[in-house]
């Protein structure tokens, strides 16, 4: 029942190239469900076989338990929001509306009905008489929007549909856009790049990399558990650490040696014993910086000594980036009081980074050219 | 406001672009065609020139037992070339804009490779084919199409047959133009909310590709319904359109008033749907910017 919308091992190949290789998850009936990749990681390929522009390979996509894979677009319960909105731009913004109702053959007083509803859910009850190339970026996509809506669909399939707008407006369609699902109550099936629009926005996400899934979860699973050393580095920035098990610290906690950086203490993320190689991921904000030695150590905290060697401001946080060893940690710091009231730590400061042993996360699989995702990647001697 | 500004300076350096094609169009076009149509007024004398004062004489003369039928000739002939050009062109223009690589242009060149063969030279070549003796009437004989009497040159299908020829590359190529500027995901996007593959290319396509589509049909209706040599080389007696009356009554007979007045005639029907097409053009030019308003949010 709650499996709605299935995929189930799609592939497409472009001669030896798989632009999306044996894909397998599920969506749930009425949850906003987001693919989040990089560009050219298959997103657009996995949405338009769903749409019907595109067959698969291999595999079948399920709506609602029927398998939609062979029939044409026009006859598959979804629409699409296009990420260029691809409006009609010889007619107006209610008859771009009623298109899909009225190819429904639906009668005349039930278009005009339904359009004025969808014209008021998007607020452009004012604009309806005009053509697309006469309103905003922003009114073009909330057309978009309610001419795929209107058609009632299973699943509403967005691509991008805000990459083309600027940041301020961006956020605030999304949470119009958030209403709206509130509203209707339809499954959107939303695909873009940006990793704040796909955890502000979805139940679940699904973040892709070179055309398979990595990682299935909500937002705050996937940012705090991720799967590897991609989800973990696409998702925000962290920490990677490389080191090697030394000994288990009772049933919870290992002892590791960290390269070019010493002991720490991690949390057993995983069953893992003494000679193992492993790889964590320490989110920035975990860890705290301070300027006093720490008080003696619990067994579940880590301390590391450093110098600070870049300060970066950004008004609600600052960044730290601290020199420990031969390797340096990015440490981000929240402002919760007056700048100068807080005698933050400075250029040249030695310092102490804190933070619990159970905060960092143990990846599954590491690959190194993920830290070149990372604001501050590794240093390479 | 800037916008505004903008515009008027754009307006002033299009007047003075379009200044050199205006006179060409002043001296070469206005100043004939008044001429003809005083032309059309005047007596004509034995001589071959015009006599003194004025008449309505080639006018009445119009009203000729032959002339409806030839007139309407004309007007069917060319109407029919233009929908059968229209029909191969919307096809050809919408895969022409459609293909992204470099058949595109190899095809673009077969569609304007015929232009680097004199245009008399490939009419001839057609009545060398439809001739009675021809290769064409012997392979249609021989596959049983065709018997010893079908008389493939000069009737009305013969300059049918040739005009839609001649004048299929200015119908495909206002149309690709168009294509080529056409957002083919437009066509994914009618699809989408439930048009047929066809409905998407009558209801998004050809809306999408309209200026084009009017180029296109007034690139070869109105050549079309001027035509004169190709109905003269294969049309034969019951192939004749305005264009050979004009030519007979210049050459044959010498009676200019009459052959300007035929002239006149030709261009009434010539202007009629281009003024048509003109006025529904800017009532609708109109009607955008009644509607036009504010970009803002
Ligand atoms: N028609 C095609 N032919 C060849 N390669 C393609 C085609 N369509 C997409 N690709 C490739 O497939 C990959 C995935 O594309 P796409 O699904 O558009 O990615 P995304 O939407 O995630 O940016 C890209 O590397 C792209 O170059
Ligand atoms: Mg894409």
């Amino acid at each position: 029942m709650n499996e709605f919308l299935v995929f189930e091992g799609v592939t497409k190949r472009y001669g030896d190239f798989y632009a999306v290789r044996d894909v397998t998850f599920e969506v749930r009936q009425g949850e906003i469900f987001a693919l989040l990749g990089p560009s050219g990681c298959g997103k657009t390929t996995l949405l338009r076989m769903l749409a019907g522009f595109i067959e698969p390979d291999a595999g079948r996509i399920l709506v609602d338990g029927k398998d939609v894979t062979g029939i044409p677009p026009d006859k598959r319960p979804v629409n699409t929001v296009f990420q260029s909105y691809a409006l009609f731009p010889h007619l107006t913004i209610r008859d771009n509306i009623g298109f899909g109702l009225k190819m429904a053959r639906r009668g005349k007083a039930e278009i005009a009905a339904e359009v004025d509803r969808m014209l008021d859910l998007v607020d452009l009850v004012e604009h309806a008489d005009k053509k697309p190339d006469q309103i905003s970026g922003g009114q073009k996509q909330r057309v978009a929007i309610a001419r795929a809506l209107v058609n009632k669909p299973r699943v509403l399939l967005l691509d991008e549909p805000l990459a083309a707008l600027d940041l301020k407006l961006r956020q605030r369609l999304l949470v119009e856009l958030d209403e709206i699902h509130d509203e209707v109550g339809i499954t959107f099936l939303y695909v873009t790049h940006d990793q704040t629009e796909a955890m502000a926005i979805s139940d679940r996400i699904g973040v892709m990399n070179r055309g398979r899934v990595a990682q299935i979860g909500a937002p705050a699973e996937i940012y705090e558990s991720p799967v590897d050393s991609f989800v973990a580095a696409f998702i925000g920035d962290t920490n990677f650490l490389e080191g090697r098990v030394i000994e288990r610290l009772g049933d919870e906690y290992s002892l590791v040696a960290i390269e070019a950086m010493g002991e720490i203490r991690v949390y057993n993320d995983r069953e893992i014993s003494p000679g193992d190689e492993i790889h964590l991921s320490l989110r920035p904000e975990k860890l705290s910086i301070q300027t006093s030695a720490p008080a003696a150590t619990d067994e579940a905290r880590n301390a590391i000594e450093g110098t600070v060697e870049d300060v970066i401001y950004l008004g609600a946080l600052t960044r730290y980036w601290v020199r420990t060893g031969e390797r340096r940690l990015a440490v981000e710091r929240q402002h919760s009081r007056f700048l100068l009231d807080e005698k933050p730590p400075t250029w040249g400061d030695k310092v102490w980074v804190r933070w619990r042993a159970d905060d960092g996360y143990l990846l599954r699989d590491f690959a190194p050219e993920h830290a070149e995702m990372l604001s501050l990647p590794a240093e390479t001697e | 406001m800037k916008k505004g500004r903008a515009n008027i300076a754009g307006n002033r350096l299009e007047w003075l672009l379009t200044l050199p094609s205006m006179g060409w169009l002043l001296f070469f076009f206005a100043v004939p065609t008044v001429l003809i149509l005083v032309m059309s007024f005047k007596p004509a004398n034995a001589y071959g020139g015009f006599g003194e004062g004025w008449t309505l004489k080639a006018w009445i003369d119009m009203g000729h037992p032959s002339y409806p039928l030839i007139v309407w000739r004309t007007i069917w002939l060319s109407l029919l070339t233009t929908i059968i050009c229209i029909g191969f062109a919307l096809p050809a223009g919408f895969l022409l804009g459609l293909i992204r690589s470099k058949w595109r242009n190899i095809l673009l060149l077969l569609v304007i490779v015929p232009f680097w063969t004199n245009f008399l030279i490939r009419v001839f070549a057609w009545k060398v084919l439809l001739h009675p003796l021809g290769y064409l009437k012997r392979a249609l004989m021989l596959v049983g199409l065709a018997s010893d009497e079908t008389l493939l040159l000069y009737n009305e299908w013969a300059v049918l047959l040739v005009m839609v020829y001649t004048y299929l590359p200015f119908a495909i190529l206002p149309i690709y133009a168009a294509s080529e500027k056409f957002d083919y995901s437009l066509l994914d996007a009618a699809r989408d909310l439930g048009a047929s593959a066809s409905k998407a290319f009558w209801l998004v396509f050809v809306p999408g590709i309209q200026r084009g589509l009017m180029a296109a049909v007034a690139m070869v209706l109105i050549p079309a319904l001027g035509s004169y040599i190709i109905p003269d080389m294969v049309g034969g007696p019951s192939g004749e359109m305005i264009g050979n009356m004009i030519a007979r009554r210049v050459f044959n007979d010498r009676n200019w008033p009459h052959a300007a007045a035929l002239a006149g005639l030709l261009m009434i029907v010539t202007l009629a749907p281009v003024l048509v097409a003109f006025f529904t053009e800017k009532q609708h030019a109109a009607g955008a910017t009644r509607e036009g308003g504010g970009e803002a949010e």
